[in-house]
């Protein structure tokens, strides 16, 4: 027997190839997406389990139909979603880690409000403030795609910064003396010192919102100026809800054409995506 | 001594950071009373308004919530939520657990299926829901039937679909925690004589509580608060009139608030009391549910 034999048991060759099939189950919605992105209309329509035969097979026709139907070209929801979510992203980083930097050093009744505010905020859900948020968003001219990231903020600020200050509160105080003694400013002390330390939590909790703001329908489809401004899954729901006949190929290669770029981000980065849902669990 | 000595440690780097409260504090709070604080606090006081917009808002007292609470598509929201929470908790959570629990033994590909699982996290509900509702009618098809033909479908479709969503999630959860489960104890048990049931069920599983009280957390908030899924999947269909008044049979709590604002400026207000009252539940819920499993956790 060699060595690779003994490591495996046959117990666990059996859960292998058992755990093979289940994965192989469980990507199969996507293959079918992926497999109907390339048949025509009626063919979804009967059965979109078959795979395209010579009469059924649009070849890249549905993907080409998909970037420019309804009016509206998809590449520019997929420019605003992107343009959204990065910004979004960066001043949720940005100033939630400077603000619970400064609740956690600052011992004052204001940073323990702001504190146990940002706690609160995390239990209520989004129906409770929607309605209200929109009104608000229109009067104060955040309904376009470069303003909403400070709605996010504002909405997202709560789990970000309970999750820096988890990480903050462990952070060694006597450094920032350090840096304060020699002459580096509060600002200085927190850039230089203080983020680089903070980059595994910067990156948890990017990806957390990150994967929040790019998928989020509701908040952009209540706040956003719909006549002007689409985002993918605005995008995705106005092919699929329009009334009248949904060409239903268009929308598979629509909707693959939303999934590629999620699932290429995720093969690379597939070791800081897992690291920060545990570690963002931990903190909830 | 030491105790002044730190007071004045503290001071020494506190007393320059306050000067610069509006540039580290400023931005964050300002967007947090425009995105949560106001909207919030406008949001409790328009639920006992009739308004179109905040403007035209005339104070009705509590008969917003008297019309919320006789709504029939509110209560038939309200039980497709409990029970929709229930199944999905459990089911999630079990097969994660699970799922969990086998890929950290050792196993070839443990890796390569932990990718899987996790993958459809990485798509949004919305196209989610329209995935699952062209596979669901394709499958009924075959039987001559769609899925918003009939509240069972659409109820344990939502099932499905938010299992095949979430079971990965709460996978990493269940691994990350298992794998903090201290290596001396579970040789402790082996040398004690342990079965492998045993150390399951005596060692491993008191020692993922935590894990446990996040995942139940999670779960059971996200199915409260579910919509985009929803929404996409069956829309609420089919609906039904009760009393005239029109009840979507697998509606969901914020499906049926949205609804409920859209239907016309005169239930603008109705669905703002319905708000406050979902949000309490929520409130309710989570605090409840951490306090109750928190007390479970193995102290370590």
């Amino acid at each position: 027997m060699n060595k690779k034999h003994s490591l495996y048991s046959p117990l666990s060759k059996v859960m292998s190839v058992l755990f093979a099939l289940l994965s192989l189950a469980w990507i199969m919605p996507i293959i079918e997406v992926l497999i109907n992105s390339f048949k025509s209309n009626n063919a979804v329509n009967m059965n979109p389990f078959a795979l395209p035969n010579s009469e059924t097979f649009m070849g890249w026709g549905n993907y080409i139909k998909g970037l420019t139907f309804g009016n509206y070209p998809f590449l520019k929801s997929v420019s605003y979603s992107l343009f959204i979510t990065v910004a979004s992203v960066f001043l949720i980083l940005l100033f939630c880690s400077m603000s619970a930097w400064y609740i956690c050093r600052v011992n004052s009744l204001g940073s323990k409000i702001f504190y146990y505010l940002c706690l609160f905020s995390m239990i209520v859900p989004f129906q409770m403030v929607m309605f209200t948020l929109t009104f608000t968003a229109d009067m104060l001219k955040l309904n376009t795609p470069y303003t909403i990231p400070i709605v996010y903020l504002g909405f997202g600020a709560g789990l970000a910064i309970f999750m820096f200050t988890g990480f903050v509160k462990g952070l060694p105080i006597e450094i920032e003396e350090a840096a304060a003694i020699d002459g580096c400013s509060p600002v200085q002390t927190f850039f230089q010192v203080v983020l680089p330390m903070l980059k595994p939590t910067l990156i948890s909790v990017g990806i957390l919102e990150l994967m929040w703001v790019w998928n989020d329908y509701l908040l952009p489809y209540l706040v956003l100026d719909r006549t002007k401004y689409l985002t993918i899954p605005i995008h995705v729901q106005y092919l699929k809800g329009s009334y009248g006949t949904v060409d239903l190929g268009a929308t598979m290669a629509v909707i693959m054409l939303s999934i590629i770029p999620i699932i290429i981000v995720y093969m690379f980065c597939q070791k800081h995506i897992i690291k920060g849902v545990a570690a963002g669990a931990v903190k909830g | 001594m030491i105790l002044l000595a730190k007071k004045q440690q503290l001071s020494l780097v506190q007393r320059p950071i306050r000067r610069y409260a509006p540039l580290f504090l400023l931005p964050t709070f300002a967007a947090f009373i425009i995105g949560f604080i106001w909207p919030f606090m406008q949001g409790i006081y328009l639920s006992f308004c009739s308004f179109n917009t905040p403007r035209d808002a005339k104070w009705v007292g509590l008969a917003n919530y008297a019309k919320a609470f006789k709504d029939a598509g509110f209560a038939r929201a309200f039980w497709n939520t409990a029970g929709f929470a229930l199944v999905s908790v459990l089911l999630i959570n079990v097969c994660a657990f699970f799922i969990a629990y086998a890929l950290t033994q050792r196993m070839r590909g443990a890796n390569l299926f932990r990718t899987v699982f996790f993958m459809p996290n990485l798509i949004g509900g919305v196209v989610l829901g329209y995935i699952w509702s062209m596979i669901f009618d394709g499958i009924l098809k075959r039987y001559s039937t769609y899925l918003t033909a009939n509240a069972t479908y659409g109820f344990w479709g939502l099932v499905i679909l938010v299992a095949w969503q979430q079971i990965g999630y709460m996978m990493i959860i269940y691994i990350a925690g298992l794998q903090s489960v201290p290596e001396d104890m579970l040789e402790a048990a082996k040398i004690d004589g342990a079965t492998g049931t045993q150390s399951l069920f005596r060692v491993i599983i008191p020692n993922v509580m935590p894990s446990v009280t996040v995942c139940t957390f999670l779960t059971l908030t996200n199915s409260f608060k579910l919509f985009d899924q929803n929404m996409a999947l069956t829309g609420g269909l089919p609906n039904v009139i009760v009393n005239g008044a029109k009840v979507n049979m697998t509606e969901l709590l914020a499906l049926n608030i949205y609804s409920t604002y859209t239907i016309s400026k005169k239930w603008h207000g109705v669905a703002q009391a319905k708000a406050v009252v979902f949000f309490i539940l929520v409130a309710v819920l989570a605090l409840t549910q951490q306090f109750v499993t928190r007390r479970k956790e193995v102290q370590q």
